[in-house]
């Protein structure tokens, strides 16, 4: 009869069809590579994911009770007034007593100053625990990073205490003219 | 003399059980990530050596950036008792269908006045949409101090718990900005706050 023959040929004996087994087995190691690569990348997101968070506490505002203010010798205190151009310009005890120094930020400027400067205070003091007292003055020239840096720099060199204070001599701002470090800081950007 | 066989070893293993632990592994990573929404307003944090998370519930981000100041709360349930809060205010009054698009909205940046349109905006009308931040100017128009106040209580009312603020400001922001933000939470008496920080890598350690 006349049949299609739709069998490439061969086994045409005996009329039966065997079915050819298949192994059962599939290479994984494709999907295995996969499945690794996006358990690495979740495993590093999920981590990351979270901010890093530095904690900040401002002085009181209105004060209360001022006779519970700290009274701090002058010696040991450093004000630190952040300027433009990511410089930060530096003078211990009051105005005008002791030259003003301009450091940048990094390991090599206002981190070894803050170190440096601590030693000397407590080795004055013949006291670790009255170290050396910073105030920090952010001027309106210095951008947010300088005073994430600072807060951060302070935290390095183990400073024992600041503040944070917003008013600004004017005295202090001439001198900051002085040192060249009180410009428009759109310019150098 | 007889040759020694060596036998030949497959190097197909069977890698059914590493499958299934990589797949497991996988899908509880998948199910903890968190999606993130994307930012309204993008900032690039400045780098610190801090290594401190912040707490995920009861947190309030104030994000500066481009002379923009964006308001965010975690919680929807405190977003929306603070927007109900917050109409009570200016007297404006949100449906429910309203407080609960707003509950969704991680930050934003509107004027109260243009924020019932804000949120009727689709969510990806909204990305697009340049948002002018919250006006913060000292006097009878500070919203920014009015949201502050509002998700406060609607966290102590919700949570019994004190909310905590953060900023996130870009790096290159002047710093009278961040002063405006600072002075206006000083103003309620919230002297402790976080800076959200990026990790630094690197030479400065």
């Amino acid at each position: 009869m006349a049949e299609l023959d739709t069998s490439g040929g061969g086994s045409k004996k005996g009329g039966k069809v065997r079915s050819k087994k298949m192994s059962t087995r599939v290479d994984l190691t494709a999907m295995v590579d996969l499945a690794f690569l996006l358990i690495t990348f979740f495993m590093l997101t999920t981590t990351l994911a979270k901010p890093q968070a530095m904690d900040m506490f401002m002085p009181d505002k209105n004060d209360k009770n001022p006779d519970q203010q700290l009274d701090v010798k002058a010696s040991r205190t450093m004000t630190a007034l952040l300027g433009s151009n990511n410089k930060v310009v530096w003078y211990m005890g009051v105005l005008g007593d002791n030259p003003p120094t301009v450091d940048n930020f990094g390991k090599k400027g206002i981190r070894e100053s803050f170190i440096d400067m601590n030693k000397e205070v407590v080795s004055k003091t013949g006291d670790p625990k009255k170290g050396l007292m910073v105030i920090i003055k952010p001027t309106d020239k210095s951008n947010y990073k300088n005073f994430v840096d600072i807060l951060d720099e302070l935290k390095i060199a183990a400073v024992p205490s600041y503040g944070i204070v917003n008013k600004i001599e004017p005295a202090e701002i001439d001198m900051l003219k002085k040192q060249g470090a009180y410009n428009d800081s759109k310019v150098q950007q | 003399m007889p040759k020694v066989k060596i036998k030949r070893k497959s190097t197909v293993t069977d890698m059914t059980a590493m499958c299934d632990v990589a797949f497991l592994l996988l899908t509880f990573f998948i199910l903890t990530a968190t999606a993130r929404q994307p930012e309204a307003l993008k900032v690039d944090t400045p780098s610190s050596t801090v290594t401190m998370k912040l707490p995920d519930t009861d947190i309030s981000t104030l994000t500066v950036g481009q002379g923009k100041i964006f308001f965010g709360v975690v919680g929807q349930d405190v977003r929306m008792n603070t927007l109900e809060r917050m109409g009570e205010q200016y007297n404006i009054t949100f449906t429910p269908e309203e407080k609960k698009r707003f509950g969704v909205i991680e930050s934003f940046g509107v004027p109260m006045a243009s924020l019932k349109q804000f949120i009727a905006l689709d969510n990806s009308e909204r990305m697009k949409l340049n948002q002018p931040g919250i006006p913060s100017d000292s006097g009878a128009n500070n919203e920014l101090k009015q949201w502050i106040l509002q998700a406060r209580y609607a966290v102590k009312e919700l949570h019994n718990k004190d909310l905590r603020f953060s900023i996130k400001g870009d790096a290159n922001e002047e710093y009278p900005e961040i002063r405006k933000v600072i002075d206006i939470l000083q103003d309620q008496n919230i002297n402790k706050f976080s800076l959200i920080t990026s990790l630094e890598g690197g030479d400065s350690k």
